[in-house]
């Protein structure tokens, strides 16, 4: 997969904008002031959690190589091909939760319904038609970005390389 | 998210572009970088009212469905949203305050720049206010109806007087609802009282206060404002007069007046017109001096002074982009922070003048009543001088302006139907109880870049007067009517019903009639007590044929007029809903269970065509129950059966 979903963890504020934007995306009517009102309510699949003093929002991975989609007894969860998000069909999940325990990140969770699972799916509605997952876009202060593995580095590289150089001129 | 602006005015479109490639920024730039607004914002159930929060509600109802006090959505909306009549209020009552010390100021300074100019319109308003005026000076008078007036910001006992001038069917209904407004200033805060950490849980309980306050605005702070504007700067005289920006003149020292209060814009008005400044200005190389107003202010000065509008409350910053305006002049309310940075790219002077209202590195020349002449003196003069610091090659004037027929108020306009000589409403109740008018409908509040520029006014009314209801406007609607054209006399045979064009024409108005500001509001209000009082047309304002709407609304006191239209029995459409969403027990008792107590109720609804269609479903509604004759002609909406 080429783009990625990338958190930075030092600036998250918690202002919950990226669940409502997830819970929105999932809904039938796909306007919050509507979604909320929905007989069968969406939950966010977006998790924030608040670890030590940081808030971290926490989603699925997409691992290259899914052990939610290896462990999966009923074929619910998949996906189409290498490049496509890793997808949980709840039609065919039978809620036997192999799929939480092996989770190495703890993003699968109950859905409103109290019975069946969901996870994030990357928005793949939304990628088909060419936009953004909901969260990245709602997201105020750019915590959580939709891009690709080489501009993630270049973020990264100017971050580690400003705090050296500032370094290295004050010592000078 | 305004890429270009489709539906405004010509001169907006222009400068919009304009602003683009001069890389000015302006409100529509901000809107589009605000994207996505906070959804709990805009549902209402965010609560940053105690430091055990800030909490917010989860609306999906995985999170948290109560703060850590345990107040639920519906405690939480109803205390946001009356917190925001509380803000409403506040700025249109503390408006009518600066008034009446005015007027008080008045009456008791032997040397001073304001005189009272309406001695009939004192004499009556002193009326409802049980002073005897019989064989007395004006300015006795008009000391003891200011005493009187500013008396009732904080009395501890009685009601707000002027609430008697609504229908006695309504004067009672809110005794018995324990809704009639004690005084202006109490049911303000006690709406901060209630809504403190661990007061009113009880949402309709906090709503009736909420109601309370907003009718303590209407038909008292804002009245007051009115009456004594009008007492002090005159009656609003029906005159011709022009709007939108290009009002503005290349070789004329240009000064933009915005804000509300017409203290200060008023005695500037004056001061413009003085030979020494027009011959200053010219020495300078100007031909002359314009003056153009924007928001409220404009309003004030073009209904007394038939000076032009120069712009909506959107359009402040697209007026000092034309490059051409030498000093912007401010007051208080709706005046944009972002004016600060806009001027600071041109030669623009933006100068504020209330100790209310002040920016961040921005000149500040206080106003002070007692040297009002010489305070507008020292400001015209800046603007003059500024007029050499223009920087010729940035001016940017879009030629485009419409006529337009302002100037009417509650006495004039309907008096008018009736002829000088026997100034009646009858004329007005007859047109709607035969069928000619369908109803009347008030058309006002903000302009919010939320929905694409103008449209969501100028379609609303629009469809409104081709159904024959006649509409009654305020505030930015009424600028916006204005630069459509809508307020020529002619627009009746372009635009309006059949019924509507002949009453327009027997009378020769417009089909939209400009009532002036958005304290003016009282003035609709007014109106609405006169046709009930004139008769035939029920006992009550909840049983008259009419509606109210704020298409584009922004502020806080769009939300305090609301709920004084909906306190007063109107029904009251907005285009945005309120932020009530996140508490679904909230949102339908306003827009529905609200109606069976005080007989008005909201509405919401985004498209102005569909929002102008349930107005006159609800205006049908009202002619049924009072069996009135169905409408005259052919109507090219067909109401709902």
């Amino acid at each position: 997969m080429d783009k990625i979903l990338y958190i930075n963890v030092e600036t998250c504020m918690a202002c919950h904008s990226c669940r409502l934007a997830c819970a929105v995306a999932h809904s039938e009517s796909k306007n919050l002031g509507e979604a909320i009102l929905e007989e069968k309510k969406e939950f966010p699949r977006i998790i924030l959690e608040k670890i030590e003093d940081v808030v971290v929002p926490i989603h699925c991975r997409h691992c290259e190589d899914a052990p939610c989609i290896t462990v999966c007894p009923s074929g619910a969860i998949s996906r189409e091909d290498q490049e496509s998000p890793v997808v949980l069909n709840r039609e065919k999940c039978i809620g036997c939760q192999a799929c939480v325990i092996v989770c190495p990140f703890g993003v699968i969770k109950k859905g409103a319904d109290g019975k069946t699972l969901i996870k994030c799916d990357l928005c793949i509605e939304r990628l088909g038609e060419g936009r953004e997952p909901a969260c990245a876009e709602a997201c105020p202060n750019g915590t959580i970005k939709y891009i690709s593995v080489k501009e993630v580095n270049a973020l990264k590289h100017k971050k580690r390389y400003k705090v050296a150089i500032k370094q290295e001129m004050e010592e000078a | 998210m305004a890429k270009e602006l489709k539906y405004a005015d010509k001169a907006s479109q222009e400068l919009f572009n304009h602003s683009r490639k001069e890389q000015v920024p302006i409100v529509w730039d901000r809107y589009a970088d605000m994207q996505p607004h906070c959804g709990f914002g805009e549902l209402g159930i965010c609560c940053r009212i105690c430091s055990m929060g800030p909490c917010r509600i989860d609306p999906f109802g995985e999170g948290p469905q109560v703060g850590v006090c345990g107040a639920n959505a519906d405690t939480i909306a109803a205390r946001n949203l009356i917190r925001m009549i509380a803000g409403g209020a506040a700025a249109h009552s503390d408006h009518g305050r600066d008034i009446a010390h005015t007027l008080l100021l008045t009456a008791t300074k032997s040397e001073f720049d304001y005189k009272i100019k309406d001695t009939d319109k004192l004499k009556a308003v002193a009326g409802i206010y049980g002073i005897n005026t019989e064989g007395k000076d004006p300015k006795e008078i008009a000391r003891e109806l200011a005493e009187k007036a500013l008396t009732e910001f904080g009395q501890y006992k009685g009601y707000v007087k002027m609430t008697e001038t609504a229908p006695a069917a309504r004067v009672k209904l809110w005794k018995d609802l324990n809704i009639l407004p004690r005084s202006i200033d109490r049911e303000i805060v006690e709406i901060m009282h209630r809504t403190h950490i661990g007061v009113d849980a009880e949402y309709k309980n906090l709503i009736s206060q909420g109601l309370r306050a907003a009718i303590g605005d209407g038909w008292g702070g804002s009245m007051i404002a009115t009456e004594l504007s009008d007492i002090l700067f005159n009656r609003p005289l029906i005159q011709s007069s022009q709007a939108n920006l290009g009002v503005l003149k290349e070789d004329h020292v240009n000064l933009i007046v915005h804000g509300h209060e017409p203290v200060l814009s008023d005695i500037l008005a004056m001061v413009a017109m003085d030979e020494k400044m027009i011959a200053k200005a010219r020495e300078k190389g100007a031909k002359g001096i314009v003056i153009g107003g924007i928001c409220c202010t404009a309003n004030e000065i073009l209904m007394r002074h038939g000076i032009p509008i120069a712009g909506s409350f959107l359009q402040q910053e697209l007026a000092i982009a034309t490059g051409a305006v030498d000093a912007m002049v401010v007051d208080v309310q709706c005046l944009m922070p972002g004016l600060a940075y806009a001027s600071s790219c041109f030669h623009t002077k933006l100068i504020t003048t209330s100790p209310k209202g002040k920016m961040p590195d921005v000149q500040h020349i206080e106003f002070k009543e007692e040297k009002a002449l010489e305070i507008a003196r020292q400001i015209l003069e800046i603007t003059i001088d500024n007029y050499s610091a223009r920087d010729k090659k940035k001016v940017f004037i879009p030629q485009h302006t419409e006529d337009l027929v302002a100037g009417f108020s509650t006495e004039s306009v309907f008096d008018f139907l009736g002829g000088k000589y026997r100034a009646t409403y009858r004329p007005l109740n007859d047109a709607v109880i035969s069928g000619r008018l369908r109803g009347a409908a008030g058309v006002i509040g903000c302009s919010n870049p939320n929905i694409d520029y103008e449209y969501g006014h100028i379609e609303m009314v629009k469809e409104l007067i081709k159904n024959d209801v006649l509409v009654v406007t305020t505030g930015c609607n009424a600028i916006s009517c204005a630069k459509h054209g809508l307020m020529k006399p002619e627009a009746a045979f372009k635009l309006a019903g059949k019924g509507l064009q002949e009453v327009c024409a027997a009378v020769g108005i417009p089909p939209v009639i400009h009532l002036g500001s958005c304290v003016d509001n009282s003035r609709i209000l007014r109106v609405l007590a006169n046709v009930v009082a004139e008769g035939g047309l029920g006992e009550d304002i909840s049983d008259l044929p009419v509606a109210g709407a704020a298409p584009e609304w922004m502020s806080e006191k769009a939300v305090s007029i609301g709920f004084y239209f909906v306190a007063s029995g109107v029904y009251t459409m907005i285009g945005h809903s309120l932020p009530v969403k996140g508490s679904p027990n909230l949102y339908k008792y306003l827009t529905e269970d609200i109606e069976k107590e005080v007989g008005g109720k909201w509405a919401f609804e985004p498209d102005p065509i569909k929002a102008a269609h349930m107005m006159l479903d609800h205006i049908d509604k009202k002619r049924k129950l009072l069996k009135l004759k169905p409408v005259m002609y052919e109507q090219s909406y067909k109401p709902a059966k």
